[in-house]
């Protein structure tokens, strides 16, 4: 009856959203008087399996199975929803990452329970009470989740990544889950470059300088891209602007955009709707400018400069090239 | 080959700068909003229109809302889709229960001699976010299904789709029928033109009222979270405020 948690790795190690999903999962397993538990997957799995001890599990579970090399979702999920029959854990949590999201889907889907994603909070019972992210992350909904196992993921980058108050010694059990050929019908065939042009990526950067509707025009981008460069930055956008055309999707920040966590976030000419703010709630400082004091966005900035972006970005990136010389 | 595609969306509300809940904190207040779909399903219905311009066939769009989301099945015709179908429901369904909901309208559709080659969902629904409903559509029809799609192209009688990943694309390849989860990128599409609207007004479209079962999982309250709306310290106006911002970069150590 342990608490079960699906585990991802890079070099074999968990990763950042694995150990958040840990963290949280520890609290939740400490109230239903559970052992703690992980699944893991993929190549490193034995290594990073070995590592979990400091953030408290007992026992991780490795699947070993030729068909797993290749990511394959409906696999990852056949291998969850076959360790739940096993185990009968209280619960099965996952990082709110995309693949283990897929793969959670997949394990409900197959053992026909509820999923819960993007949990920033969970108390054990039946039914189990859990905090979730809607319009991502710009509500909140509290809900009960039924189901005879509770499926739900944690919300990356919400919950800390805290150690376990006192280690343990984590065992190591392999097993392979019967998989289908089904199962393995979809799967990564290949993986194919993304040419990054060089440049700095949106999800990456430490400035990000974004234009909006009130740039006017793909041409009005101009100052935006002259401050972004004295920055070192990368430049962003919201969907006025990609719909419009004046520049592509991979720059649009946003809830269905990428979500950015600069040290300083500069929109310019975005009027601050929940869906731009739900790709900008990482950032650690917003600098709103914007010709309207009354804008959604300089309520939700930390520092706002009321006036029109083509006059006061220029004499920004002027002053930053004064600042630099004197 | 002529295809046969179906388009999942859901209808909400287009919520501008602030989030208010209504009284019961069970729903938006959404007097004084518009409508719409995510844009992911937006994206969706664009590629199922183009499909369809290039290789005929037929398309549908389904919905599972209150009666106005006809205006959203209505403006997805606009764009080309051919007919429709709305299942009424005046509160939300749960994942699961929508799924359900979903597969009963394709038993139907089936019933009456049309099966769908390829079926389209938003990878999450703009309000909900519950990353599965099209997850277990596929597990139920016994369909292969790829997720977080920005390419699809037509290949030998099956699927290539792209999906984007840290550092690049990893590409799936599949057999049709088969269901697909699309994100916005996908492609860039068409506003309606004014014929379209004129057309998609008569346009079939059918209803249905399945029931709502107990939710697996079931609200107990939303809550706007904290932090929406503390104001912005004022650098300035105009390009005279370019020195204050400068300390500001300086202090985040930019400058
Ligand atoms: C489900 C869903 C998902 C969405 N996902 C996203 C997303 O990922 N990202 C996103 O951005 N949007 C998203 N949107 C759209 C979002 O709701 C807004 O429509 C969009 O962000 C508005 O873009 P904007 O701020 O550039 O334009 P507007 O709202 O039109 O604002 C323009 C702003 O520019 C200011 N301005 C005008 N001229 C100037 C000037 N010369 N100098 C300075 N300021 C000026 C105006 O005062 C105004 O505040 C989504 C919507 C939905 C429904
Ligand atoms: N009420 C609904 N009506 C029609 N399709 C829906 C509905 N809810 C969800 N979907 C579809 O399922 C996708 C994923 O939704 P979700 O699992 O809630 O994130 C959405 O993008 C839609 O394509």
């Amino acid at each position: 009856m342990a608490v079960l948690v699906l585990v991802e790795h890079v070099g074999g190690t968990a990763d950042d959203v694995s150990r958040q999903a840990l963290a949280l999962a520890r609290g939740y397993a400490e109230a239903a008087g559970q052992p703690l538990e992980a699944v893991l997957i993929g190549a490193g799995a034995d290594q990073a399996a070995a590592g979990l001890g400091d953030l408290g599990v007992q026992t991780a579970h490795v699947a070993v199975h030729d068909g797993l090399s290749a990511y394959a979702p409906q696999a990852w999920g056949r291998t969850l929803a076959d360790l739940v029959e096993r185990l009968a854990p209280v619960a099965l949590i996952a990082p709110g990452s995309e693949r283990a999201t897929e793969a959670m889907a997949h394990a409900a889907a197959i053992a026909d329970l509820p999923l819960a994603a993007n949990c920033i909070e969970a108390a054990p019972g039946d039914p189990a009470t859990v905090t979730r992210l809607r319009w991502g992350g710009s509500l909140l909904e509290q809900a009960r989740l039924h189901g005879a196992v509770k499926l739900f993921t944690v919300a990356p980058h919400m919950v800390e990544a805290t150690a376990a108050s006192a280690a343990v010694q984590t065992t190591v059990a392999e097993f392979t889950p019967a998989l289908t050929d089904a199962d393995l019908a979809v799967r990564v065939v290949e993986r194919a470059q993304t040419d990054s042009g060089g440049g700095i990526s949106l999800a990456d950067a430490k400035v990000v300088v974004s234009g909006g509707r009130g740039t006017g025009s793909a041409e009005g981008f101009a100052p935006v891209e002259a401050l972004a460069a004295a920055l070192g930055g990368a430049v962003g956008c919201s969907r006025a602007v990609t719909i419009a055309g004046w520049r592509p999707h991979t720059d649009q920040v946003g809830q269905t955009g990428t979500k950015i966590a600069p040290e300083i976030y500069i929109p310019c000419g975005i009027s601050g709707a929940t869906q731009h703010m739900a790709g900008c709630k990482g950032a650690k400082r917003i600098l709103a400018i914007n010709t309207d004091p009354d804008a959604p966005i300089v309520a939700n900035a930390d520092y706002a400069v009321i006036g029109d972006l083509h006059e006061v970005l220029p004499a920004i990136t002027a002053a930053i090239a004064k600042a630099r010389g004197g | 080959m002529p295809l046969n595609i179906l388009c999942c969306v859901k209808r909400v509300p287009m919520t501008g700068g602030r989030i208010v809940l209504q009284a019961d904190a069970q729903a938006i207040e959404t007097r004084h909003l518009g409508f719409t779909i995510s844009p992911h399903e937006e994206c969706g219905v664009e590629e199922a229109v183009r499909l369809i311009e290039q290789h005929g066939g037929s398309s549908t769009v389904l919905t599972l809302g209150p009666a106005e989301a006809e205006e959203q099945l209505r403006d997805c015709m606009a764009l080309g889709i051919d007919r429709a179908i709305l299942l009424l429901a005046q509160d939300e369904f749960d994942g699961q229960a929508t799924a359900a909901a979903i597969l009963e309208a394709i038993a139907a559709e089936r019933a009456a001699g049309t099966e769908y080659d390829l079926i389209f969902f938003g990878n999450e629904s703009a309000d909900a976010g519950g990353y599965q409903v099209g997850i277990r559509v596929a597990h139920a029809l016994g369909r292969p299904c790829a997720t977080g799609l920005k390419s699809i192209a037509l290949a030998d009688g099956g699927l290539r789709c792209e999906q984007e990943v840290p550092g690049g694309r990893d590409v799936y390849q599949f057999a049709l029928p088969a269901i697909v989860t699309v994100k916005e990128g996908l492609n860039l599409p068409r506003y309606p033109s004014v014929p379209g609207r004129m057309r998609a007004k008569r346009k079939p479209l059918e209803t249905r009222t399945p029931v709502r079962p107990a939710a697996g999982v079931e609200r107990v309250r939303l809550v706007v979270p904290e932090g929406q709306g503390t104001q912005a310290e004022i650098l300035g106006h105009g390009p005279d405020a370019a020195p204050a911002v400068v300390e500001v970069l300086r202090q985040a150590g930019l400058v």
